[in-house]
């Protein structure tokens, strides 16, 4: 893998707008219950404008960025060795359906570790006014060949 | 019908089990995520394109089993919104039969308390039988007044 990546700037990814829907069919894919993420009317009563994302939603933004990295021609990932070895996600609050969401790319580490490779991919999230919502961050692991 | 109730900070001690919870997959959970969350790899729905890869069956992915094992530590913390922050390592696949599907067990523990910041770090073990299937799986659930919320 290309150690180059680190550093490199990316083009902010562009904006996503948050369903309702969406917000409802990714609660019930992760098994959620609660009724924030779920019935706009408890939502709003408990202060929010619509339903409230699940913790891990912000990975249907982020897949746009990792889509990105892999894109790059000189950064010798083969996609079908990419094994996901953890992530987080940090947020300043929670993705409400309304939102309207940009994220960007950063390559914090590449790292080798004998055959295997592995890459650490940040992605900002922010809203429409720029205020920063959640970043996520994915270690992938790129096997190396047997 | 009395409103749920966000625990209280002060009441919390390291060690206290929070929530339990055990999930059966089948492989239409893996298809509803996949469509959901846009990862549509094969290695989640066709034992064929699995086999070729070197995998024992189709597997759940990854990222489903991290969004559903922080929703007992959600409905706990009643609002999802006080989740500020969460994070996995994926140490083994979950492998999910046509037929009989996978149960993953969740159980979330309180593993450190900020005072300060009226933040309890809360563990969680995640577990398919014997073997564990998240590593050092940790949810930060902010539990200070926030004014109305």
């Amino acid at each position: 893998m290309n150690p180059e990546l680190v550093g490199r700037e990316f083009p902010p990814t562009a904006p996503y707008l948050v369903g309702r829907e969406k917000v409802r069919e990714f609660a019930r894919a992760v098994l959620a219950s609660t009724p924030i993420s779920l019935d706009p009317e408890a939502a709003q009563a408990a202060g929010y404008a619509d339903v409230v994302a699940p913790p891990t939603f912000a990975v249907v933004i982020q897949e746009q960025t990792l889509a990105q990295l892999l894109a790059e021609p000189d950064a010798g990932i083969d996609f079908s060795r990419v094994v996901h070895g953890s992530q987080q996600f940090t947020q300043s609050r929670p993705i409400v359906a309304g939102d309207l969401l940009t994220a960007t790319l950063a390559v914090t580490s590449v790292k080798s570790l004998g055959a295997h490779a592995m890459v650490t991919a940040e992605s900002t999230i922010t809203d429409a006014d720029g205020a920063h919502v959640v970043t996520a961050i994915s270690t992938l692991v790129v096997r190396g060949e047997d | 019908m009395a409103a749920l109730q966000t625990p209280e900070f002060a009441s919390l001690a390291v060690g206290d089990v929070v929530a339990e919870q055990s999930f059966a997959l089948t492989r239409d959970t893996l298809v509803r995520y996949a469509g959901a969350s846009g990862d549509f790899n094969p290695i989640h729905y066709r034992d064929d394109v699995a086999k070729s890869v070197g995998l024992p069956g189709v597997l759940a992915h990854g990222m489903l089993t991290m969004g559903f094992a922080v929703q007992p530590v959600v409905d706990w913390a009643v609002d999802p919104g006080r989740v500020v922050d969460y994070q996995v390592r994926f140490t083994r696949p979950v492998v999910v039969d046509p037929e009989l599907g996978a149960v993953v067990q969740v159980v979330a523990k309180v593993g450190q308390l900020d005072a300060e910041t009226a933040v309890a770090r809360i563990d969680l073990t995640v577990k398919v039988g014997e073997e564990t299937v998240l590593g050092k799986a940790q949810v930060r659930v902010e539990l200070g007044d926030r004014g109305g919320r």
